[in-house]
């Protein structure tokens, strides 16, 4: 292999990752896909086979019993879950009620962008999402125009000078009632110890390529972690994917595992007829 | 008689625009799928990642990085994008989705919404709903009036939200219900053939305020 980040099977990538601080107890860890789609499914069995445990896992769903981060549930190695929706796991739903399990709900476009954020160095960002639900509880709140309703602020300087609340007022757009402040959460970014995505393809670089709606959590999960493993169907040398083609930059990858993919399919649905 | 379980997706196909973005929710939101008027070009964003769905595929077309946001194997029509879920929810937060039909378990009289969470029982997560009704520029409920004889349009949410007055519009077996936001109240604007408007006082615990012209719902 002519790639320093190129590993050839999920165990070997895993291999030294204790040795090096990057795997330990108690760290964060990002998982894509969602549902069974565009999971990191082998780089899964390699975290739970690498035995650390009290992991918070990032993660839009828990996997399914027997697959995806439901193996890790299994094996009692996750500590806390920060997820969307967790519906098709009843091993889930047994820790959870028997209090072993924690669990942070994210509105899902809040933890696409939490991830989103984080990879990009923003450490908050305030989102109308989950205002006046148990979601806001304990976070800061703000008034905002919604961009593009405020038409005042960009163009016009206030007229004179003044306190800041007889500013406030001029702001109020002219058409009172067209344009009305509404409330924000501020949400923080999310950053982790260790990410785990699957892509299509890759090169030997790390640049990635996904495929039709596997992209999901994995394209921001890459970018928002210290350490970051890919598991790929193909794998091509640098060079042989058009940059224009290119979903994530290879800057962001350290590890790449060519792995066979099981595309199992967790809602068969077929036309009928 | 008021509409069939199977007849509501129907009266809310009929707020379809040509050229309109939108989105459905799982169950029977799904099912306005089905009856896009012919002819109206409809563009169903699935908040997984794509924006074009087309019909369920053949056994032949099944691809496991095909799905829909209930992880059912779905293709995709011509002219159909692929993004991530940053992407995704970009589009709905900013305001790029014309509307979302979704469902509910309780709606209040100022349009607040409750769909996700069942105080006392096992929570699977609210998903991308809360987004959605946050961020989508017009959102519908399509839904049963009642669940199990006890009124869903109720005075007050007594379940934790999903949004605050944040619903544009509800359609069930009885009724079109549509909001006045000057009045903070739905306006009923339409009844089921045969529904009078004490069946649908009877049914609702919610105020509302009645249209001068009541029309007939069409299905």
């Amino acid at each position: 292999m002519s790639s320093k980040k190129v590993y050839g099977t999920p165990a070997e990538a895993f291999a030294d990752l204790r040795q090096r601080g990057v795997l330990r107890d108690g760290i964060t860890v990002m998982t894509g896909g969602f549902g069974l789609c565009g999971l990191p499914e082998n780089l899964i069995v390699a975290l739970r086979d690498s035995g650390a445990k009290g992991l918070t896992c990032i993660s839009n769903n828990a996997g399914v019993d027997d697959w995806g981060l439901g193996l890790l549930l299994k094996t009692r190695q996750i500590r806390k879950m920060i997820s969307s929706y967790v519906g098709e796991n009843a091993e889930f739903e047994r820790q959870y009620l028997a209090g072993e399990l924690e669990i942070e709900f994210n509105p899902q476009g809040t933890l696409a962008e939490r991830i989103r954020a984080g990879g990009a160095g923003i450490p908050a960002f305030y989102t109308a999402t989950g205002v006046g639900t148990p979601v806001a509880s304990g976070k800061e709140i703000r008034e905002f125009y919604r961009p593009g309703d405020d038409t005042t602020h960009h163009n016009r300087k206030p007229a004179v000078e003044g306190t800041f609340a007889q500013t406030q007022q001029r702001l109020t757009p002219p058409e009172a009632g067209r344009a009305q402040r509404r409330e924000y959460i501020l949400e923080t970014g999310l950053f982790a110890d260790l990410a785990l995505v699957k892509a299509w393809k890759a090169d030997e670089f790390g640049n990635l390529v996904f495929r039709r709606t596997a992209r999901n959590f994995n394209a921001m999960m890459a970018t928002a972690a210290k350490f970051v493993i890919a598991e790929v169907e193909n794998l091509v040398p640098v060079g042989q994917i058009d940059p224009d083609h290119v979903h994530v930059p290879g800057n962001y990858v350290d590890r790449i595992v060519r792995t066979v993919p099981s595309k199992k399919i967790e809602n068969r649905t077929v036309t009928k007829g | 008689m008021p509409l069939t379980r199977d007849q509501i997706p129907i009266r809310a196909a009929q707020e379809l625009r040509d050229g309109y973005i939108v989105n459905l929710g799982i169950g029977m939101p799904t099912l306005v799928a089905n009856h896009i008027p012919a002819g109206m070009d409809v563009w169903l964003q699935s908040e997984n990642g794509l924006l074009g769905i087309g019909p369920f595929p053949r056994e032949s077309e099944i691809d496991p990085d095909l799905i829909n946001a209930g992880k059912q194997t779905i293709t995709a029509r011509p002219g159909a994008s692929y993004f991530s879920s940053a992407e995704s929810f970009a589009m709905i937060r900013g305001g790029h989705i014309d509307m979302c039909i979704l469902g509910a378990m309780q709606v209040s009289q100022e349009g607040d919404i409750a769909n996700w969470m069942i105080p006392g029982k096992m929570v699977k997560g609210m998903g991308g709903a809360m987004d959605l009704v946050a961020g989508v520029n017009k959102v519908i409920v399509a839904m049963e009036h009642t669940a199990k004889g006890a009124a869903k349009l109720v005075r007050q949410c007594s379940l934790p939200l999903t949004g605050r007055r944040c619903i544009d519009m509800v359609i069930t077996e009885l009724c079109v219900l549509v909001m006045d936001p000057a009045r903070r109240r739905f306006v009923l604007t339409e009844l089921a053939p045969g529904t009078s408007l004490d069946d649908v006082r009877a049914a609702t615990e919610a105020e509302f305020v009645v249209a001068d012209r009541v029309g007939t719902m069409r299905v």
